[in-house]
């Protein structure tokens, strides 16, 4: 094999060297596989055993041929057979004479050389240019798109185009020194937040050491007193803040500060670890209900709750339809808060904080015997998770921790920082019968899909306390996870009102086929209120009301009788100026129940009425309000109208209007130097140098 | 009204207050007031209550505290006095040339006809348009062969450019409308002219092979009109156009040759292929790419950086000349010889932008708004039409009896002109929009036009105001011609269709009008 590996290359290179134009046979014969050659050379010796055999074809094989077919002036051929000639061959004399060392030296030189690949032609090498260099045009084009585009969008354009301002001071220097200190401080807190909660998805341990440095920053701030407004630039913004509303903002936010760093910290969360502590002995004994008492105690809104433990129990989300549209509201409140200054969200954590104690207060008073649920498997990992928690309450910002949080445990205290203040839940309380009344009504359309869905919220609204299974409860440790599911749901419907003791009903079924279910009750939601025909109804009946001819009433008030605020015209003047409406013609599709006949439709207006939606608008309604708001001065303002009124595309008589300029709209002006213009040197260039380049093009 | 005469006596019975009433008008000053007149306010639209007193422009609500020293008999007491009272400036034109400022209730409910006002308005403003569209300006003659080709002075608005069949060439001045300079510039046609940047001077082409350098002002008393430079080429050079901004021009003929001014020979020749290319163009905006058309029906786009062809995209038929977007930088308008204009994004050669239908012969030229929005083609079929470069029908057809075969047309720099020369030897100037009046509006007259344009345009999908809007009356010849290319398409279009309906679905491809026309883009 070797050998012969040898001597292709040594055909390779005769062919580098001598050989510019060879036929392409030869070519790929060099790399052809030697069984082939072989499975060839037997063929051939057979064709030619067979053709001995005939007369003619004996013949044939005695006539000359010319020279050239078989021996090539560039290559060595063996004779006869027209097959070529190995280097193998060659070599095998010489592996036994040692007096040919150098040669073999030689050859193996040779091996190790690569071939040097073949020049392209002209055609295909001016291509190449010209595709490299469209890419870069095109790349510089690029440039333009925005500035086109906003040429295109835009209200109005006044022509020529003026070259603008430069551009502002970037904004180190328009603000002033502290103020710009202040922003950049914003910015890096932000950052680190940021960096934190990334830190804590990976690495929890980490997370907890990062947050003990916040820890010991804060103290230090704490212990410096900076914040205690006794400084200087504390005393001049107080004397300033009497005329300066800025200076006043400063101060209160000065103030909050010092607010927040001064007040002392919960340490409730520690019994809680206590808590999960002992429950792991008693977590058999304990019964369900105790746990949902301790847990309504705890996240007092469901609706936020849901939505946090949302990204771990999916399944849980799917329970209630009804929460479907909640989770988008939670996270518009949620992202107005991130946006509210520091000193608000100060005063609602408070809030949450104070409220938390206070049901821990009533906690403790409700129930004795030792409560929790909240404990995941792992034990420890829940230590280094509530310890997490206790820190991560110091922290202002921590909105979107909530969502990472693996256990419910986690969770919950997060929230009630988030929830709204008790007034606010109100309305949620109001609302709650209404929705039940829908699942009921979902429950005639399905019983038998929905009964065990429909099982939790249903003891809530009769207030059962009494329909506690005793086969439940067997199964309830198994099912940790389900439960802790079920335990937000009845943290749902509990909140804020402790007379109505709910229980869970959590079932085995559930876990069952609950995906199956869900889909199929999702799906009669989805049509529940799809009545085609109810509602085809309805629409005619509307229909025949709006096209009855109405009564007119002209009465004045005040004419004929006393006039005043609050006064009505009497029923006799009423009857004497109310004009009935004469009963119309009876309605053509009166006769018809599936059809609705527009009366209204009158010939002599649709001559003047557009019959196809025009271009740009999708719907009927677009249209008609572009029409509906009037333009002129008569129904307008000054202004409005001059607003309205506006021309998109605005000349100076006399003024030359030049091509827009790069530099008009704050881009360099290409310059000839910017594309270089490629070496043309096409011996050069090699299939490897033009992947290269196009490699280049595309980057 | 009638408590203001009431309060006027009042007010002379007694002397004035000094601080207050100073600028009262004829508020009444009696703090009594009779009661009877308290309906009164309502119907004058007067405020009543306690007194407005009006401090120049300022208006205030003050208590009056009558001044014990002039009236004892009121006393020290503090009262409030209720009086009718107006400023002004609601009322009172600073000058008399003003217009009476008429108080208005927009409350729509009060307003039940506002939509059908407007459509009448709209309408009555669509048929004025119709009635002032008289876009034809003036025709300079002189030229003593067709018009060949155009050019726009770069500095100047009045100054115009033109070259002809017979080697001639005229600068013209539009506002006084007369020929100012004759030049002999060539043997044979004119092929293409073009101005200098700077406007200093400007470049002809022509049948002689020769390239000629032209200063723009005329000879002094005496001189010969000469040259500045003449380039004598070995082939004919078709077209030329300048650099924007660099002293470096183009010509095109059998390759595209750049050259620098100072040099006789190109700084730069390339080819793509062996056919004569009729036109070649800068980039206004990246001001080194280069476009051009040859007659084997491609478009060959080149930078002059990387001295190097970039792209090629070859259509059903040859296209005449291309014009670029001023505005936008890789937009380009071909004017082809099937009737239709092509206008194509550089970077996507495939597949045009828009497809721009209405002549009914071949596009001869074509010239861009300066403002980007429009442009105008010049046809054989003996008109001119004004495209929006976003619809693919015209919004304008231009053409009059003697106007033969249009060869070149410009938008003037000001956006407000069109010129064109046409095979009769005139060049006709019209206004860019037909119905426009031209010079200084007032601006009640502006604040008109802008409203009627607008109410136009909120209307314009309402079926009798579009057909007003958009009829046209059109030479017979063109109008036949339209009718007869609406029935071949029609005929096209249904055979086309049928062959769909009755074969494999999915084996006849529906090519979209875009693409049907181009035939291939070559890297």
């Amino acid at each position: 094999m070797t050998a012969n590996r040898l001597a292709e290359s040594l055909l390779a290179l005769s062919q580098q060297e001598e050989l510019v134009d060879l036929p392409k046979d030869y070519l790929l014969s060099g790399s052809e596989d030697e069984g082939d050659n072989d499975g060839e050379r037997e063929h051939q010796k057979l064709l030619e055993a067979i053709s001995s055999l005939d007369g003619k074809n004996r013949r044939k094989l005695a006539e000359r041929s010319e020279a050239s077919l078989k021996v090539s002036e560039f290559n060595v051929s063996s004779e006869g057979s027209g097959e070529k000639l190995v280097l193998a061959d060659l070599l095998e004399p010489v592996k036994t004479s040692s007096s040919l060392a150098t040669v073999k030296k030689q050859l193996n030189r040779v091996k190790s050389k690569k071939t040097v690949e073949l020049p392209l032609n002209k055609e295909e090498i001016e291509r190449i240019h010209r595709e490299v260099a469209f890419n870069k045009t095109t790349q510089v084009l690029s440039k333009w798109d925005p500035v086109v585009l906003k040429n295109r969008q835009a209200e109005q354009l006044v022509f020529p185009l003026e070259k603008e301002e430069p551009a502002i001071a970037p904004i180190e220097h328009v603000l002033s020194g502290w103020k710009y200190h202040k922003v950049v401080k914003k910015g890096k807190a932000k950052k680190a937040l940021k960096e934190f909660e990334q830190l804590r998805k990976v690495n929890p341990a980490a997370a907890l050491e990062e947050l003990e440095k916040i820890e010991k920053a804060r103290m230090m701030e704490r212990m410096s007193l900076k914040h205690q407004n006794s400084g200087k630039w504390a005393k001049s913004k107080a004397i300033m803040a009497k005329y300066d509303l800025e200076a006043r903002q400063a101060m209160q936010e000065q103030l909050a500060k010092n607010k927040e760093l001064t007040q002392k910290l919960q340490v409730a969360s520690e019994s809680e670890e206590e808590e999960g502590g002992t429950e792991e002995v008693e977590e058999l004994l304990v019964p369900d209900v105790v746990n949902e008492v301790q847990m309504n105690a705890d996240g007092p809104n469901p609706w936020m709750l849901r939505s946090c433990t949302s990204d771990t129990k999916e399944a849980a989300t799917q329970e209630d339809p009804e929460q479907l549209p909640e989770p988008e509201a939670h996270e518009v409140s949620e992202s107005e808060g991130e946006e509210r200054p520091v000193a608000e969200e100060e005063i609602l954590l408070r809030e949450f904080e104070e409220r938390r104690s206070l049901r821990k207060r009533s906690e403790l008073s409700q129930d004795a015997e030792p409560a929790g649920s909240q404990e995941t498997k792992d034990s420890s990992s829940q230590e280094v998770l509530s310890e997490l928690r206790v820190l991560a309450q110091k922290l202002k910002e921590n909105d979107q921790s909530r969502k990472q949080k693996a256990s419910s445990e986690g969770t919950i205290p997060q929230v009630q920082r988030e929830e709204p203040a008790p007034e606010e839940e109100e309305p949620l309380l109001l609302q709650r019968p209404e929705r039940v009344q829908t699942l009921e009504e979902l429950e005639e359309l399905g019983k038998e899909e929905c009964f065990q869905n429909k099982e939790l919220p249903r003891p809530v609204l009769e207030g059962q306390q009494s329909e506690r299974t005793p086969n439940n409860r067997p199964d309830a440790p198994k099912e940790k996870k389900k439960k802790e599911q079920m335990i937000d749901l009845q943290n749902l419907l509990t909140t804020q009102s402790p007379s109505v003791k709910s229980l869970a009903v959590p079932t085995i079924e559930e876990l069952e086929d609950e995906e199956e279910r869900n889909q199929r009750q999702m799906i009669k939601e989805a049509f529940a209120g799809d009545d085609v025909i109810r509602d085809f109804l309805k629409e005619k009946r509307e229909a025949v009301e709006a096209s009855k001819p109405k009564d007119v009433d002209l009465t004045l008030p005040g004419w004929g009788e006393w006039g005043g605020v609050g006064l009505k015209p009497s029923a006799k003047k009423r009857r004497r100026f109310l004009i009935k409406a004469p009963e119309g013609p009876p309605r053509k599709d009166k006769n018809l129940p599936n059809v609705i006949i527009n009366e209204k439709r009158n010939i002599h207006t649709a001559a003047h009425q557009v019959r196809v939606l025009p271009y740009p608008f999708t719907h009927h309604w677009q249209f008609e309000r572009t029409i509906q708001t009037p333009i002129g001065s008569t129904w307008n303002t000054q202004r409005a109208f001059q607003k309205l009124t506006t021309p998109k595309v605005v000349t100076k008589p006399g003024h030359i209007i030049n091509p827009i300029k790069a530099e008009d709209v704050g881009y360099r002006s290409s310059s000839r130097s910017d594309l270089s213009v490629i070496q043309r040197n096409p011996k050069r260039i090699t299939t490897r140098h033009k992947k290269q380049l196009k490699k280049s093009s595309v980057d | 009204m009638l408590q203001r005469t009431d309060a006027e006596d009042t007010a002379q019975q007694q002397p004035p207050l000094a601080n207050v009433c100073q600028q009262n008008y004829g508020a009444p000053q009696d703090p009594v007031e009779p009661a009877g007149l308290r309906s009164a306010s309502h119907v004058t639209g007067s405020s009543l209550g306690k007194a407005e007193v009006s401090c120049g422009s300022r208006r205030r609500w003050a208590e009056l505290v009558p001044e014990s020293s002039w009236s004892p008999a009121v006393g020290a007491s503090k009262m409030k006095v209720k009086m009718l009272s107006r400023n002004p400036d609601n009322y009172v034109r600073e000058t008399k040339l003003d217009l009476q400022r008429v108080p208005r209730n927009y409350d729509p409910t009060l307003h039940p006809f506002e939509v059908p006002r407007e459509y009448v308005r709209a309408l009555n403003a669509t048929k004025l348009e119709r009635v002032f569209a008289k876009p034809f300006l003036a025709s300079l003659d002189g030229h003593r062969d067709g018009v060949n080709c155009l050019a726009k002075h770069p500095k100047n608005l009045a100054t115009v450019l033109s070259g002809a069949c017979d080697g001639e060439v005229r600068i013209w001045n539009l506002t006084q409308r007369n020929c100012i300079r004759t030049v002999q510039a060539h043997e044979g046609f004119v092929r293409g002219i073009c101005t200098r940047f700077c406007g200093t001077s400007f470049f002809t082409v022509g049948d002689d092979k020769t390239v000629k350098q032209w200063k723009m002002d005329g000879p002094g008393y005496g001189e010969e009109e000469e040259p500045l430079h003449t380039i004598l080429g070995k082939t004919v050079y078709t077209g030329i156009d300048h650099h924007w901004k660099e002293a470096v021009f183009a010509t095109c003929g059998q390759q595209v040759d750049i050259w620098d001014e100072q040099r006789t020979n190109p700084i730069c020749s390339m080819t793509w292929g062996f056919d004569s290319i009729s036109s070649v163009k800068f980039n206004p905006v990246e001001t080194f790419l280069l476009g051009s058309c040859a007659s084997d029906r491609n478009i060959v786009l080149y930078d002059m950086r990387q001295a190097t062809p970039l792209k090629k995209v070859i259509l059903d038929m040859r296209t005449n000349t291309i014009c670029w977007n001023p505005m936008e930088a890789f937009i380009f308008t071909a004017a082809n010889e099937d009737y239709n204009l092509y206008t194509f994004d550089m970077r996507a050669l495939d597949t045009p932008v828009m497809v721009h239908m209405d002549h009914v012969s071949a596009v001869l030229d074509v010239d861009y708004s300066p403002t980007g929005k429009e442009f105008v083609s010049a046809s054989f079929d003996k008109s001119i039409r004004i495209f929006p470069v976003d619809k693919s029908r015209s919004r304008e057809v231009y053409h009059t009896k003697r106007m033969q075969h249009v060869i070149c047309v410009k938008w003037t720099s000001d956006s407000k002109y069109i010129m064109c020369g046409s095979d009769e030897m005139n060049i006709r100037l019209w206004k860019a929009n037909a119905s426009e009046k031209l010079g200084v509006l007032t601006s009640r007259e502006k604040a008109a036009k802008d409203y009627n344009q607008k109410l136009k345009e909120k209307f314009q999908h309402y079926p009798h105001i579009k057909r007003i809007a958009r009829h046209r009356h059109l030479p017979k010849s063109i109008y036949s011609q339209i009718q007869e290319q609406r029935i071949m398409k029609e005929a096209r279009r249904r055979k086309e269709v049928n062959r769909i309906k009755h074969s494999k679905p999915g084996s006849v491809p529906i090519v979209s009008e875009k693409k049907k026309h181009i035939v291939a883009v070559v890297k």
